[in-house]
């Protein structure tokens, strides 16, 4: 075979890449490509990661003094409510989706995803829905104020009887960002399941698109739910119908179901990727094998099933009867198995491994150090008798803050730094995202730690004032948040200095193994083109000398040349 | 890009390739999706009903049988009409998949027609308790879907008569076939819960 042959194909691969500063006009259009869209969605959920901080930090603000002082009582429950609002559905989810944007053709050896146009749609819908969010701002009575949850019969509370309020805007919000989900979601799983390149079979692939795919299966089947309670909520809200509302006949705990029936599993939905984050980082930063490969593969779907059925776990206070308590107790408890395998596979994978402290690394520590703190209370939580004890207390926002901030942001961060090389074509400064991250460490720490022991002594949760023998606990709390503010100061520098000027990467940086480390930093738009290799040995195999793909040096070579 | 070198084109596929012919496996996930919405639909109709304190509203007896039993009738078939014409696709005979394609969607406007009567000649409204609410939300909610089916079968018959349309497959009509398919057992179920369970 002719070398000129493979000449003519590396003088196309430089193609104008995502990334590079001189085409940073792509980021504002309709692009198809998912690399420019993985990075249209990380940027603007970074952005609303801001947004939803700031929000917090006039929360922390308000709490550090026992009396209802810095914002309006009224005011702190628009606060609360848009806080977790826009941290879910503006920074969370869409910044997952950037992850399987960036990750899944890449890993998978595919162009592009199934659907480009639907995928850039899906994007597209998040400016849209983000304004309607942000316009709730604006109108007369202000933002929706019942919590994230917006049971009724608070949320159905319409005092100036205007039509476009709060409420009716955020319901609006949510529906959209359920659309933009759903189209992500058909195409990731069409993606993964059909454009795989060759040789890779199901127990070939990458855990992270194990994880992508049983977390988006239950975007699939949880969200139509959620969709068709907000649909019967905006019908008693601005249409007259009593669905919800007890004096028509109606059921307001019915609500209840339909929000958690897809609330909970959406919480695994945001946690899977970052298992999968964490099962792709230990074995590169460790340099060994992925422990347990196939277990921590099925585990995923195990989580994706009991998601579906433990939902009421949520409403042990709610009115629920003793019989179903008692099996969703157990049912939660169940849960814990397919996560403590994963937990138990990670341990195992970094157990006597050759462990590099990159800044992804300790991301990655951290937040399995503090996954584990956050099982524990979980696993109480789930408890009846403890849980009707501290439910709707500060314990709980502890609980999930450790998962959804501690566990949750710290595998965001551990993912945006490990790939950032990737798909910038840029190092990032260490030295900065080691500050970045001891001053994350220390202030989420102080922000929820504390936070246990208000809720244990009997804190109620989503309230401005509160009994001055729980001020300690929030003066250190609020420590916390305004240390995690100045935390996004060395991160947001180095993202920006290192993406505009910083050292240019190799195709490899970490030596890790996977398909998108073949292809060059920036990867060209079609990713692998016209020469899709055939993958021949299983994902994670460090130390076992065996190549990932068929005709592994030319690929590399190409990427180096590139 | 073609590569003169048969040994390498084993080694490496073109990307292409990996591109056509998904539409049918994302429509398929995408009615999973959508039927779960109906499910909450009637998990709540159901829930309602069971628990209700006061389910018919004041001077409402039930609902009439007679009309509803007719359109079901009309809609099932249309299913089978529609499978029909995906025969006469399947043997590149375009004329009668045509002439069959616009029956079902004759038929499938008669039902939207005859629910528009239905639902006029009715003695409560959407604000009339839960009984109303949920009778207007699920029959409401079916009924978009079967005027979006209706278009989809128009865009299809509008499809059908651009040159070389089903040289990559017929994977629309599948599609739209099946849809229409997914509404027909929607209905039945429907009808089962709101008219027959009374
Ligand atoms: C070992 C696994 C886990 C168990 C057993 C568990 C158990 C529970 C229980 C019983 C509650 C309800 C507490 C109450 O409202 O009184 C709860 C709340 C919560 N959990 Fe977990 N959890 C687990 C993991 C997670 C994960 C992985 C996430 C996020 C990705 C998460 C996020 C949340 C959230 C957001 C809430 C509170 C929602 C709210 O009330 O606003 N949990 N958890
Ligand atoms: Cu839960």
């Amino acid at each position: 075979m002719s070398i000129s042959n493979y000449d003519a194909r590396i003088l196309k691969a430089p193609h104008p890449v995502p990334g590079a500063p001189d085409n940073w006009k792509r980021f504002f259009s309709f692009n198809t490509d998912a690399k420019v869209i993985g990075i249209q969605y990380i940027v603007t959920s970074l952005f609303f990661l801001l947004v939803g901080g700031l929000l917090a930090m006039v929360i922390r603000g308000e709490l550090i003094t026992p009396p209802a002082d810095l914002v309006d009582p009224t005011v702190y429950n628009g606060l609360y409510t848009m806080h977790g609002t826009v941290m879910l559905f503006l920074f969370l989810f869409p910044i997952l989706n950037g992850f399987n944007n960036l990750l899944i053709p890449t890993m998978i050896g595919a162009p592009d995803m199934a659907f480009p146009k639907l995928n850039a749609a899906a994007f597209w819908l998040v400016p849209v829905f983000a304004i309607v969010l942000m316009a709730s701002f604006f109108v007369p009575g202000g933002p929706a104020s019942s919590g994230w949850w917006s049971y009724p019969p608070m949320s159905l509370q319409n005092p100036l009887g205007r039509f476009f309020n709060g409420e009716m805007l955020w319901i609006t919000a949510v529906a959209l960002s359920g659309i933009s989900s759903i189209f992500g979601a058909i195409n990731f799983v069409t993606t993964i399941i059909r454009m795989r390149a060759p040789g890779m079979g199901f127990f070939r692939m990458p855990i992270f698109i194990w994880t992508a795919w049983a977390a988006q299966t239950i975007q699939l089947l949880g969200l139509p739910a959620l969709t068709g309670g907000a649909i019967m909520l905006l019908f008693d809200l601005s249409f007259g119908t009593t669905f919800f509302r007890p004096e028509g006949g109606g059921d307001p705990v019915l609500f209840q179901h339909f929000f958690w029936f897809y609330s909970h599993p959406a919480v695994y939905v945001l946690i899977l990727p970052i298992f999968g984050i964490f099962s792709e980082l230990f074995p590169v930063y460790a340099r060994k094998p992925l422990f347990g490969y196939k277990v921590v593969a099925l585990a995923s779907f195990g989580i994706t099933v009991l998601s579906l059925i433990v939902w009421v776990h949520h409403m042990f206070y709610s009115g629920t009867p003793q019989w179903m308590r008692n099996v969703f107790m157990l049912t939660t408890m169940l849960i814990a198995v397919p996560t403590g395998i994963k937990v138990f596979a990670w341990i195992a994978t970094l157990w006597r491994g050759k462990i590099r402290l990159t800044t992804p690394m300790l991301f990655c520590l951290g937040g399995l150090f503090n996954f584990i703190f956050a099982g524990i209370t979980g696993v109480m939580l789930a408890t009846v008798p403890i849980d009707v004890h501290v439910g709707n207390t500060y314990f709980v926002v502890a609980h999930f803050h450790y998962v959804i901030f501690n566990t949750i942001g710290f595998g965001v961060f551990a993912g945006i730094y490990h790939w950032f090389p990737k798909f910038t074509g840029r190092m990032y400064y260490e030295g900065l995202g080691k500050i970045h991250f001891v001053l994350t460490f220390i202030g989420a720490t102080l922000n929820f730690l504390p936070l246990h022991w208000a809720g244990l002594l009997g804190m109620p949760r989503r309230v401005a004032s509160y009994d001055p023998e729980f001020a300690i606990w929030n003066v250190i709390a609020s420590l916390g948040a305004f240390i995690l503010g100045v935390a996004s100061i060395p991160f947001i520098l180095n993202m920006i200095s290192s993406w505009a000027r910083g050292p240019k990467a190799p195709p490899n940086p970490w030596k890790a193994i996977g398909l998108e480390w073949l292809l060059p930093s920036p990867p060209p738009a079609e990713n692998f083109e016209d020469d899709i290799p055939t993958v021949i040995n299983g994902p994670y195999g460090y130390g076992l000398g065996k190549p990932l793909v068929d005709d592994e040096e030319f690929y590399i070579r190409r990427a180096n040349e590139a | 890009m073609t590569t003169s070198n048969s040994e390498v084109t084993l080694k490496h596929t073109p990307g292409h390739i990996k591109h056509d012919g998904h539409n049918l496996t994302g429509f398929i996930i995408f009615l999973c999706s959508e039927s779960i919405i109906f499910l909450a639909f009637f998990a709540a109709y159901i829930v309602l009903k069971l628990t209700s304190p006061e389910w018919l509203p004041e001077g409402v007896n039930g609902l009439s049988i007679r009309m509803p039993l007719i359109n079901t009738v009309v809609l099932v078939s249309s299913s089978f009409v529609a499978y029909l014409a995906e025969r006469y696709l399947h043997k590149r005979n375009l004329w009668g998949f045509r002439t069959v394609w616009l029956l079902t969607m004759a038929m499938g406007s008669y039902f939207v027609y005859g629910q528009y009567v239905e639902w006029s000649e009715l003695a409560f409204g959407l604000n009339s308790g839960v009984f109303g609410g949920t009778f207007y939300l699920l029959t409401g909610f079916h009924g978009l879907h079967v005027i979006t089916g209706i278009a989809l079968m128009a865009l299809m018959l509008f499809r059908s008569f651009l040159p070389g349309n089903y040289e990559k497959g017929e994977a629309g009509v599948i599609s739209v076939s099946l849809f229409w398919h997914f509404v027909d057992v929607i209905w039945i179920i429907l009808f089962v819960l709101i008219y027959i369970w009374q």
